[in-house]
This record gives structure tokens, C-alpha cells and sequence, in this order.
């Protein structure tokens, strides 16, 4: 059988990056082909060419053996091809109906619109397709992966054959995952073709039927995902050996170093967002917040870093009160922090490397004597920092702004962690970066913690938080809901724990590994 | 050992490049040309349509047209070299008298033939001043649009200090009534700040009414308490004691002052705090980023009241010099709209303190030169006014020039651009 999409040979060149180099691919009917690659891999390039945000500079597309050109979007849905974008283009104002019609309204009495008839088809498509959706419901009271379902109904409404899925998971619990997994099998068995998007290998072994990887916009491979293993895709991926298990022995905890008690934080609409959350960090042990995104684990790394105030509870660093303290004073008793949002939080994007680099202590002697800085010192240490990080950057004059993403962060590790610090706090360290990054961060976090350091580490990451942690807690809606070993869960049970879900066995443990910890 | 002195050297290059401005000797040209480019051509293309609106508006080119076509344009183009030639010797001089003169070796004869120069140095002191104001303000994130009130507060504080002090000697006197110029400005220019920090009012607001009560206290000062005895009434301050007067360094009518070198001496000092203190990194890191600077421990409070405050101060000195240097009293009418200009003189001057210097230059020598201009060719002196608001509008608006000029937008728009959290950029 012919397939029903073919790209041969597109090449997209960009001011001194070839983003695209003659890539070849072709996807069968019904058939779901993982598109793996890094970020900054040309993965992303390649999709926008197919859905006519840019225009290749050589190559041509076939549709059904058919030669066409893509210049927009409305030439890709007439061609059949749909994206569901990794952030949603919805309305959150309008019912799910609106947001389908947008863009292609149905009028009944000359300019009325037809609501009816959408929903109706809605209907239809949510029915064969195993979509549960309200086409009544407003899009900003659903929960992310049923905005997620509203997306796919929009292409499905325009008569998608070829979706593209764009780093769909990231934003999803391991369940609602799973969910869409099972909604991609059923468009798949149903004749739909997908493409998916990602540099999450696992999910790709779950799903994909067929694995092209990509590496600085070239095809570098295929793979059966039937055969293939992950140490040799990510191999493929990152162009050498790469290690994804993070080596870390078993360490007896120290004492305690962070204690929190009972803490209460309120939001601007004085909502309760934090609320009574207790928890502690040894010295030499990883404490891992588990949950998804938005259950208040912002808040709590805002509360312990000083950057947002509690109502109620205490917390203690070494014994020494240090609730509602600033920032700096937190940061002196010898604490680190890596902030959730690097570019609005952890940098300052147009200046320079080497300021960056002492953004929390260039104050301080050396950097500093009274008011007047010391600029060769403070070059002197961000050459020696550049050189011990590994931070990939022109100079240390560069602005930080220009590097990618994972020497921003870098960026941030190299400073927070070059510091003597007895606490670290973690949030997210990994987002958004490449495997290659990833694996060097979990090694200093890790080395870190085998310094002697305490290490609370937030992320929605599941796979991140089991392989780091030494004890996991999750929070779920504002509250921690349970705290357990490491070693002693399993990933169904913590994903279910992220639900909200607290299975009966678990609240037990919880309760007493709890005491076993008091007693320390 | 040897690895040390590796790394050394390393260093040593890495301050080399830090000095010169880039790594490799191509990037240094590059980066100069980056910065003044747009300024550039936002001047030359400001004279040409300036060029253009002279011709335009000139009854003998269409008179010329009408005899011919190339009549007509020799004539604008005559129209056209005679105006700005009046302004280039009324603001300049002209090398002619400079070389007659010095041949002559007359000192009255020097001093007049460089009197244009001069006087547009003079012209450009108290746009300095304002301009520091506003560009300080803006590398702080602050929008101060109220540099005109605080130069007016200043000039209070400093007239006040200057007449009612006697028998001082003048190098304590100047300084005194100066100072107590910045500390008005300072004081009136924290209160917004203060404002902003307590309640969260927008900084732009207060200032502009901070403006409106500024002028009505000095009307009512001027008809008041500060009035000059025996004026009937004139909204006149007393003179200030000569103590307190900035020198001028030649005879009358030459008005060259010492408040000039004090202006290059502040904006040296405003750099220097701005880039090689720890106040004005946490001055710009708040500017550009106020959630990383809170991050970092700074006190986003402490810093916006600091930063109006200094801004406040400089345009203080705005107001100061002017009374001490040029008018010796306070009146009104004080200000030709300094504290307006100062915020087109920030953003010509890309916020940096040597920019803001030239930027004040450019237009001290354009409202000197266009006295000039209207005498010898009765050319409207608001010529010169269209000139500077295209310049502004062009620089205001890069786009413009990139697009006339076919120029690449540049990759990293950050550099130049200085965020202002007043607008739409929440608190």
C-alpha cells in the first residue's frame, strides 16, 4: 500500500543552521511513527514545514502519492494534515462547541451560527472515537487532558487523516498518558495516521509502531520499537554513549536540615494553596515532591526560598527559624536554589554570562569590596565555572539570553551549586532540556547529595523524581498526601498518588515511614 | 605552575576582550557601528526631511519651479544650503572666523569666533542633567516623566539656598545651593517612587501630577514667600548671592560655565555607579528583570525609591544649573520643556550615560544653531523642533529606519531595549 504521506528530501536552511538536511520520511495509513530527536534536533522545523509555517528550501510533499504545497495552515487541514500543538490554541472563554467551530462556522438563517449541528457532530466524533467530552462544557473548567481531547475533536472535525502530535505528554499525569495513548490506538485502528512527537523515550517504546530519530535536522536512523532498547535510541539520539540511569548508592540520611511544619500559604485571591504541609531533608538524601504541575509545589519552593510569604507553620533550617525570611538571608544560611521558570526566575537574559554567575553573591568579597565591584574577579570566576560546568557559550561576556537551554541552565547549576551549600532546592531542573543536559544535571544533583548536601527535588517528571529520590512525597492539591521510601513504591501506586488516589496499603506505609523518620 | 599561568593569561584576554568590546578585531568595529547605527541614521534621515520641510515650505523654490523645473530645484537646494549652513555657523562657527581669528591672535576675536561652540555647550548642560534623569530611571524599569516637576523643586531648593545664605565663601556656597538643588529634585522624585513601592501606583501618574503641583508651588512661591521685594507683584525670585553663582569662564556676553564640566563630571559618576557598583547592579537587574532580582535577594523596594530618587536628583541639577549658571533667579518660566526633552535624550542616548552626553550635544547645538538659522534665512525656529521630533519618532521607532536603510533587525534585541515595567509589565 502506497503511503499516505511522503517528504523527500526537505532541506530548510536558517541563517547558519541547517535545520533541515534533506530528510526523507513516509508514513502508511493507520500507523503511528514516533519522531525522536533532542530539542533543537529539527524535528519541530520539519512538522512546521508540514503544517505550511515554513517553506523548505528543497524537497516535496506527497499526500496519497500526490505532489502538493503547503504555504499555510488552511492549506495543511485541506490537505488533511492537523497538529495538536504542545500549548493549546483554545478559547477558555468559549463551551468546547465554539472553540470546534472556530475558524469554520456552520450559519443557519443567513448569519446565525448552527451550535446544534456541532454539537451534534462533536457528539459523533467523541462516540467513535472514544473522546468523552461536553460540548457544553467551557474549555477553562476541563482538566488539561480533556482540553487536550478538544484539540484532537478540532482536527477531527476538519476531516484529519494525518495528525501530528507535538510533545503531547508533557503537560499530562501518567494516567491522562495513558488515556491518550489509548485514544491514539483507537484513531490508528480507525484509519487516522499519527505523527508523535518526542524526546521521551519510554513513551515512544509504548506507543509508535515505527521510530525515526533525528539529529541535527539529519535522519540518523530508524528502529522497531518492538527491538529497540532505550540505551541505544538515546545513543542514537544524543550521538554518543549515554548513561540513563543515574548511579547512586544507598547512603544513610544525616541529620536534619530543613524541617517544615504545618506551613499555610495563601494566593493573591487568598486561597488556600499550601496547606498544612509538613515535610524534612536530611543532609546526604534526596527528597522528591511528586505531582502534577499546579498542586501547589510552586508555591512551596516560593515559601522555603523566601520569595513568598506563609500564613501559618514554621520553617527551620539546622534548627534555626527561618519562616517568612528574605531571600538573601535564606540564601546565606546556605541555601540554593534552582528555580522552576529559569528565564524569569534564575537569569537575567540580556546580561552577561559572568553576572549571571554571581547573581547571589556579587555583593560579596571577592566580587565585590564595599560598593564598588570587582569585575576581573568576577570574570575570573566565570571563566573557571564556564571551564568546571561545562557551559557551552562563546565567552563569558555572551549574554545569557543567546545560549540554548540547557547551558542556561547550566548556568544556574554552575552558580548555585559552586557555592557551600547545605541545602538544595531543585525545582524542575530538567524541564524543557535535552538528554544529553539531563543526564549531566542528575549526576551534579547526585554528587551533590553525596557531598553531604540535603536535596529537596520538585518535579512533574515521574521517571525523575524514582530515579533521584531517596524518600517521595506527593502533594496533591495543596497537601501532601503521603511519604514514602524510594525504593518502596511502585510507579503505578505514585501515579496514582499524583490522582489524588491514596490506595490503603500506601496511607499506612506513609504513615509509618513517617514515624520512623520523626524518630531520627 | 604552568597550568596557573595559562589560566592567567586566559584571563588577561578575557579582560582585553571585556575593554574592547568583543573577541575577535572585526566584532569591536561591528559592535560600535551596532550601537550608533540607528542614532545615525535617525539624525540623517531626521536633516532630510527636515531639508525637504525648508524647500516645501519656502515661497521662493515655487516661485523658482514656476520659471523651470531645475531652476527650481538649484533654488531649493540653495534654500536648503543656506539654512543649514546658518546652523551649522550659529551652532558650530564658522572655520573662516576660527582661522581669521586665531591668525589674528586677538583673544576677544578667539573667543567670539568660537562663541557658537560655546554657547551650545551651554545650551546642552542642562539637557545632560535631565537626560541622566531620565535614562537612570529608565535602566531601573521606572518610567520618571515627572524630571520636569523635579527640576523645577530643584531650582526652588537651590535659588532658596542661593539668596538667602550671605556672606559664604563661593567655594562653599555654589556647592551648598547645588546640592540642595539635587536634594529637591531627590526629595521630590522619591515620592512617586515611595508611592508606587507602598500602594503599587504606577510611577507614570504620580509623576505627571507630582508636575502639576510642582508648577503650582512655584507659582505660589514665586508670588509669595520667595517673591523679590519692590517687583509689584512679578513672579520673580531675589538673585542669588554671587557665592552661589557657577562661574562663567569669559566676559560677557559669552556665557560658558562651569556648570559644564560638573555635568560630564555626573554623567561620569552615574556610569560609574550604574556599571562598577553593586547599587547599579541591582539597579539594572531590577530594570530588566524584577522577579530574577528578587530572586537574587534584592530589595525591589529599597531600589525603585533609590532610583527615582537619584533620577530625581539629577534633574534637580538640571534645574540648579540653570539658576545658578544662567538665570540667577527663579521664574517661571525656568524651563523650555527640559523634563520632556529628557526622555527623548534617554532614548537617543540608548539609556547610557556617554549616549545621553552626545544626545544632549546634538540638541544643544540644534536649538542654538536654530536662533541663527531664523535670523539669516527666516527660517521658522520650529524648523528645528520638526527635526528633533522625527529624529526621536525614528529612533523611537527602529523599524522605520531598518526598512529605509535595509538593515537586518539584530539577533539579540534585548541589549538595546530597555523594558519599562510601567507598561503592561504589571508591578
Amino acid at each position: 500500500m502506497a503511503p499516505i504521506l511522503q517528504l523527500r528530501g526537505i532541506t530548510k536552511k536558517f541563517p547558519g543552521v541547517l535545520a533541515n538536511d534533506h530528510i526523507d520520511l513516509s508514513l502508511k495509513k493507520g500507523e503511528i511513527l514516533a519522531l525522536l530527536g533532542e530539542n533543537g534536533a529539527g524535528k519541530t522545523t520539519l512538522m512546521n514545514i508540514l503544517y505550511g509555517l515554513y517553506q523548505p528550501d528543497e524537497g516535496e510533499i506527497l499526500v496519497n502519492d500526490k505532489r502538493i504545497s503547503i504555504t499555510s495552515p488552511t492549506d495543511a487541514i485541506n490537505a488533511g494534515i492537523g497538529m495538536v500543538h504542545q500549548h493549546f490554541m483554545l478559547i477558555p472563554v468559549f463551551t468546547v462547541t465554539e472553540n470546534v467551530m472556530l475558524g469554520s462556522e456552520p450559519v443557519k438563517f443567513g448569519d446565525f451560527l448552527d451550535r446544534t449541528k456541532t454539537s451534534q457532530k462533536i457528539h459523533e466524533i467523541s462516540k467513535q472515537y472514544k473522546l468523552e467530552v461536553d460540548p457544553d462544557d467551557y474549555v477553562k473548567d476541563l482538566p488539561v487532558g480533556v482540553q487536550q481531547r478538544v484539540e484532537i475533536i478540532k482536527l477531527l472535525y476538519r476531516n484529519a487523516e494525518i495528525l501530528i502530535f507535538d510533545e503531547p505528554t508533557a503537560v499530562l499525569t501518567p494516567q491522562e498518558a495513558d488515556e491518550l495513548f489509548a485514544i491514539m490506538r483507537s484513531l490508528t485502528k480507525q484509519g487516522k495516521s499519527i505523527i508523535f512527537i518526542t524526546h521521551k523515550l519510554r513513551e515512544v517504546l509504548e506507543i509508535s509502531d515505527r521510530i525515526m530519530v533525528i539529529r541535527r535536522g539529519a535522519v540518523v536512523g530508524e528502529a522497531d520499537p518492538k527491538k529497540a532498547d532505550r540505551n541505544k535510541l538515546a545513543e542514537m539520539m544524543v550521538g554518543r554513549e549515554v548513561n540513563l540511569v543515574v548511579e547512586k548508592e544507598s547512603k544513610k540520611p544525616g541529620a536534619h536540615v530543613l524541617e517544615v511544619k504545618d506551613l499555610v500559604v495563601t494566593d493573591t485571591f487568598n486561597q488556600v494553596v499550601l496547606d498544612h504541609v509538613s515535610l524534612d531533608v536530611h543532609a546526604g538524601q534526596v527528597l522528591g515532591i511528586a505531582g502534577v504541575q499546579g498542586n501547589g509545589q510552586t508555591e512551596l519552593v516560593e515559601a522555603l526560598t523566601g520569595l513568598r510569604k506563609s500564613i501559618s507553620g514554621s520553617v527551620t533550617f539546622e534548627g534555626k527559624d527561618i519562616s517568612n525570611a528574605s531571600p538573601r538571608a535564606i540564601t546565606e544560611i546556605g541555601s540554593a536554589h534552582v528555580p522552576e521558570d529559569r528565564q524569569a526566575d534564575g537569569l537575567v537574559l540580556p546580561s552577561p554570562v559572568s553576572e549571571n554567575l554571581v547573581l547571589c553573591t556579587y555583593y560579596k568579597e571577592p566580587y565585590s569590596h564595599g560598593i564598588v565591584m570587582h569585575h576581573d574577579e568576577i570574570l575570573k570566576n566565570s571563566v573557571q565555572l564556564i571551564k568546571d560546568f561545562d557551559i557551552r557559550t562563546p565567552g563569558p561576556l555572551t549574554s545569557v539570553g543567546s545560549l540554548s537551554g540547557g547551558n542556561q541552565q547550566k548556568v544556574i547549576i554552575a552558580r548555585e551549586l559552586s557555592r557551600p551549600i547545605k541545602l538544595l532546592i531543585a525545582s524542575q531542573p530538567t524541564r524543557g532540556l535535552d538528554v544529553g543536559s539531563i543526564e549531566y544535571i542528575h549526576k551534579r544533583i547526585i554528587q551533590k547529595r553525596d557531598e553531604g548536601c540535603a536535596v529537596l527535588l520538585v518535579s512533574p517528571e515521574l521517571d525523575e523524581i524514582i530515579e533521584l529520590s531517596d524518600r517521595i512525597a506527593v502533594m496533591f492539591r495543596g497537601k501532601i498526601i503521603a511519604t514514602v521510601n524510594a525504593d518502596d513504591i511502585s510507579k503505578e501506586t505514585l501515579g496514582l498518588l499524583m490522582a489524588g488516589i491514596v490506595p490503603d496499603k500506601i496511607e499506612k506505609k506513609a504513615k509509618t515511614s513517617k514515624v520512623v523518620e520523626t524518630t531520627f | 605552575m604552568k597550568k596557573n599561568n595559562k589560566e592567567k593569561q586566559d584571563i588577561g584576554k578575557v579582560l582585553i576582550q571585556e575593554l574592547t568590546g568583543g573577541d575577535p578585531q572585526n566584532r569591536k568595529k561591528r559592535s560600535f557601528w551596532k550601537v550608533i547605527e540607528i542614532p545615525a541614521l535617525a539624525i540623517l534621515t531626521g536633516l532630510i526631511f527636515g531639508a525637504i520641510m525648508i524647500a516645501s515650505t519656502s515661497l521662493t523654490v515655487y516661485a523658482a519651479f514656476s520659471e523651470g523645473f531645475f531652476k527650481g530645484l538649484g533654488q531649493a537646494f540653495k534654500e536648503i544650503g543656506t539654512a543649514y549652513w546658518a546652523l551649522f555657523a550659529g551652532s558650530i562657527g564658522d572655520p573662516s572666523a576660527w582661522v581669521a581669528a586665531l591668525k589674528s591672535g586677538d583673544p576677544v576675536a578667539i573667543r567670539t569666533a568660537f562663541n557658537p561652540f560655546l554657547e551650545s555647550l551651554v545650551r546642552a548642560t542642562p539637557y545632560i542633567f535631565a537626560g541622566l534623569a531620565c535614562a537612570l530611571g529608565f535602566r531601573a524599569g521606572l518610567f520618571n516623566i515627572g524630571v520636569e516637576g523635579q527640576l523645577f523643586m530643584g531650582a526652588l531648593a537651590a535659588t532658596f539656598v542661593g539668596y538667602s545664605l550671605h556672606g559664604l565663601p563661593a567655594y562653599i556656597h555654589m556647592p551648598l545651593a547645588f546640592l540642595a538643588g539635587a536634594l529637591g529634585g531627590a526629595i521630590w522624585g522619591s515620592i512617586p517612587g515611595i508611592l508606587k513601592v507602598t500602594t503599587g501606583g504606577n510611577e507614570v501618574i504620580n509623576c505627571i501630577m507630582m508636575n502639576y503641583i510642582a508648577y503650582r508651588i512655584t507659582t505660589w512661591l514665586l508670588t509669595g514667600p520667595m517673591t523679590r521685594p519692590g517687583t509689584g507683584g512679578m513672579p520673580l525670585s531675589p538673585l542669588v548671592e554671587k557665592s552661589a553663582e557657577i562661574p562663567q569662564f569669559f566676559q560677557s556676553p559669552i556665557r560658558f560655565h562651569l556648570g559644564f564640566f560638573m555635568a560630564l563630571a555626573v554623567a561620569f559618576l552615574v556610569w560609574w555607579l550604574l556599571f562598577k557598583t553593586t547599587w547599579g547592579f541591582d539597579l539594572r537587574t531590577v530594570g530588566i528583570n524584577t522577579r530574577a532580582a528578587k530572586y537574587a535577594g534584592m530589595s525591589i523596594a529599597k531600589t525603585t525609591i533609590l532610583g527615582m530618587a537619584a533620577s530625581g536628583a539629577l534633574a534637580g541639577m538640571a534645574g540648579a544649573n540653570e539658576i545658578l549658571a544662567i538665570n540667577h533667579t527663579m521664574a517661571i518660566g525656568l524651563s523650555s520643556g527640559y523634563g520632556f526633552d529628557s526622555i527623548a535624550l534617554a532614548l537617543l542616548g540608548n539609556s547610557h550615560p556617554l549616549g545621553v552626553v552626545f544626545a544632549a550635544l546634538l540638541f544643544g547645538v540644534l536649538k542654538n544653531g536654530a536662533t541663527k538659522m531664523m535670523v539669516v534665512s527666516a527660517i521658522p525656529i520650529d524648523i528645528v523642533t520638526i527635526i528633533q521630533a522625527l529624529i526621536i519618532m525614528f529612533i523611537a521607532a527602529p523599524a522605520i529606519i531598518r526598512s529605509i536603510y535595509r538593515l537586518r533587525k539584530p539577533k539579540d534585541e534585548t541589549v538595546t531595549t530597555v523594558k519599562l515595567s510601567s507598561w503592561g509589565g504589571g508591578k
